[in-house]
Order: C-alpha cells, then sequence, then structure tokens
C-alpha cells in the first residue's frame, strides 16, 4: 500500500532559474545592438521646435552636430544666459564653425564627404541673428546640406 | 586512483553580470533617429554679384519681424493661413504662351505667379526673430509645396508625392525605384521648391 503513495511535500518546488541568463543575454544583446552612445554632453537648454514635414535622419555616421542655445543653469553664472553655440563638448565662437566642419570632414572618409550633412539642434527661444550666422560660415565652409532638427509635431505649437 | 572529473565552474553569477552590462546599455541607449526639415544652402557668392532680375508678380514675400508676426505681400498674416496663401500664390498659374500652367487650378489672377516653375517664395527674418517661429514658417511653406505636389502626384500617378518620396527611400519597397524615381523627378520639375532665404534684417 505505501509503495504506492505518493511522496508529498508541503512547499512549492523552486521555479527552475537556470535559463535566465540565456534570457537577460538576448535582452543584452539587443540593447548592444540598437545602442548609439549619446555622442556629446549638451551644455545648453535644447528644447527643439515642432514641425511636422520632416524627413528622418538615418546614417549616424554621416550627420555633423551644431548646438546652440542659452547656457543651460549651471553654466549660467559662468558663461550668462546669451545664446551660444556648442561644438563637441564646449562652448564655441562663430569662428571656430569653420574649423569644426573642415576637422569633421578629415576624420570621415574621402567619398563620404559628399554625403556629410549637418544637423542644427538649435533651442526654440535662439534668435534667427545667430541661426543665420551659423549658416554663412556653413556656406563659406561649403558645407550646404542642412537639417533644422525638429521635434515631430504640430508646427503651431512654436507660437504661443 | 578514481577518475576524477573537473569540477563544474559556477555559473550562478553569470546572470547577475549579464544583469549589469544590460542596465549599462539600458541607461546609455538612444533609440530614436532625429528627423528635421532638410534644406540645402546657396553656394557662398562674392558680394557683387548682380541678383537676377525676377518680375515682382512672380516673387511671394514673407516677412517675419522681431516680434515674431508675419507680413505676407505687405499684409499682416496669421500663421495659420500662410499655408492656403502660399498654395494660391504658386497654383495661380496666369501664364500665356509659353509661361502657360498646365495643371494650374488656381485664379489666374494677373498680379500673382504665371507658373509654379516661376513663382518663388522668398523668406526674410530679422535678426531677432525666434528660431521656433522660422521653423513654423518652413514648415508651412513646405507643407504648401507639398500639399500642390500630393495634388499633381494623386492625378499623374494615383500615389502621394510624399507616399511616393517614403517608397523611394524605403530599402525593402520591392517595386521599381528607376520610374519611381523618374515620377519623383517630373513631379518636381513640375513644382520645384523655389524658396529664398535674404540676409536677415537687424
Amino acid at each position: 500500500m505505501s509503495k504506492f503513495k505518493k511522496k508529498k511535500s508541503g512547499d512549492l518546488p523552486a521555479v527552475n532559474t537556470a535559463s535566465l541568463p540565456d534570457i537577460v543575454f538576448m535582452l543584452l544583446f539587443f540593447f548592444m545592438v540598437a545602442t548609439v552612445m549619446r555622442q556629446n554632453t549638451l551644455m545648453i537648454q535644447n528644447k527643439l521646435p515642432f514641425a511636422d514635414q520632416v524627413e528622418k535622419l538615418d546614417k549616424k555616421d554621416l550627420i555633423m552636430y551644431i548646438y546652440a542655445g542659452k547656457p543651460s543653469q549651471r553654466y549660467q553664472a559662468q558663461y550668462g544666459s546669451e545664446a551660444r553655440i556648442q561644438l563637441n563638448d564646449k562652448f564655441a565662437s562663430i569662428e571656430e564653425v569653420q574649423q569644426f566642419i573642415y576637422s569633421e570632414r578629415e576624420s570621415k572618409r574621402e567619398e563620404l564627404i559628399p554625403y556629410l550633412t549637418t544637423a542644427l539642434k538649435v533651442d526654440e527661444e535662439t534668435n534667427m541673428g545667430l541661426v543665420s550666422d551659423i549658416k554663412q560660415e556653413l556656406r563659406k565652409a561649403e558645407a550646404l546640406k542642412i537639417n533644422y532638427t525638429t521635434v515631430v509635431g504640430d508646427a503651431m505649437q512654436n507660437v504661443k | 586512483m578514481a577518475k576524477r572529473s573537473a569540477p563544474e565552474v559556477n555559473a550562478g553569477s553569470m546572470a547577475d553580470i549579464a544583469f549589469l552590462l544590460l542596465i549599462f546599455f539600458l541607461v546609455t541607449t538612444t533609440i530614436e533617429t532625429d528627423s528635421g526639415i532638410s534644406r540645402k544652402l546657396p553656394p557662398w557668392q562674392p558680394e557683387d554679384v548682380e541678383p537676377p532680375i525676377i518680375k515682382q508678380r512672380n516673387i511671394f514675400t514673407v516677412l517675419v519681424n522681431s516680434n515674431n508676426q508675419l507680413l505676407v505681400e505687405d499684409e499682416e498674416m496669421q500663421l495659420s493661413e500662410l499655408q492656403d496663401a502660399a498654395v494660391e500664390f504658386l497654383d495661380n498659374g496666369a501664364g500665356t504662351g509659353d509661361e502657360a500652367c498646365s495643371f494650374c487650378q488656381g485664379a489666374k489672377d494677373p498680379n500673382s505667379s504665371v507658373n509654379p516653375q516661376k513663382a518663388i517664395i522668398s523668406l526674410v527674418n530679422n535678426r531677432g526673430t525666434e528660431y521656433g517661429t522660422y521653423i513654423a514658417v518652413q514648415n508651412e511653406l513646405v507643407s504648401a509645396y507639398n500639399q500642390l505636389r500630393d495634388r499633381e502626384a494623386q492625378r499623374m500617378y494615383g500615389m502621394t508625392f510624399v507616399q511616393m518620396e517614403k517608397n523611394y527611400n524605403d530599402p525593402n519597397y520591392n517595386g521599381n525605384k528607376e520610374t519611381l524615381k523618374e515620377k519623383i523627378d517630373v513631379i518636381t520639375a513640375m513644382i520645384p521648391q523655389k524658396l529664398s532665404e535674404a540676409e536677415p534684417t537687424s
């Protein structure tokens, strides 16, 4: 009789976690492939304007970023609240834009240079004076393909 | 001596290590791609070049002042009306003979543009204009062009221009890209984007 009696234990059997590393690794590889490291630390306020007639910017390696806007809160004591240009990780003056374009070009393969695009990430409160100055410098440096980076949304939100 | 099997490596901490890496990549990741309005700047020119002479009726002037107000063709205008005004100007088609526009559906006003190929939108902004407003104006003008192009593409090829461009840029599109490119070129030749930007006034 007792031979057929099932062995009963009160507590639940532990969940087998042997496949947990596999699952986590799968996720890890996904994020490793999909990840794009933030290239620059922003030192400026960068609230992009809205627009809906936009084109996507693929091929991140063919884009040069120029940021502009008011210095963020913690830099305001040092740099004031006038809108400024940021290239790579530091503030720059308008004359440095050309040099920046040339050095970016230098770092790319020659056959890719015609496809380089300059993305202007400008805060929506910046005055056009600064943006026009940047554009003039880009024209002098013959970096004619530009893209005003925006957030997808109704453009009417820009005007309050 | 009995054969001893090698002791098994304890893999219990593997999950912890993988988690650590996973969290690092989770934090540093930015998946979204940037998007924006693409423009091509005119090449740099020396100061003393004579600008070409263009008839006043073919120019649609948009002025934006430092208070972000719009002055379109010497009349004050709200931003929401700009798109319709621009479409009306581009689509006017008052030209005759060589300049005739075969597809325009506009009012044929003799004081407005003759042909979309001749029509130029001139955008002048002040140094004090806010960038947000500037982008909004650009956006409205581009959407005016797209509206016309969509209409013509729909009429000629049964597909909107925006859709055609999207297909063309889609690597997974399995139609004929060559003919699609030809169609896109036909439409852009019919309605070229002629958007001129003057140096800002101060």
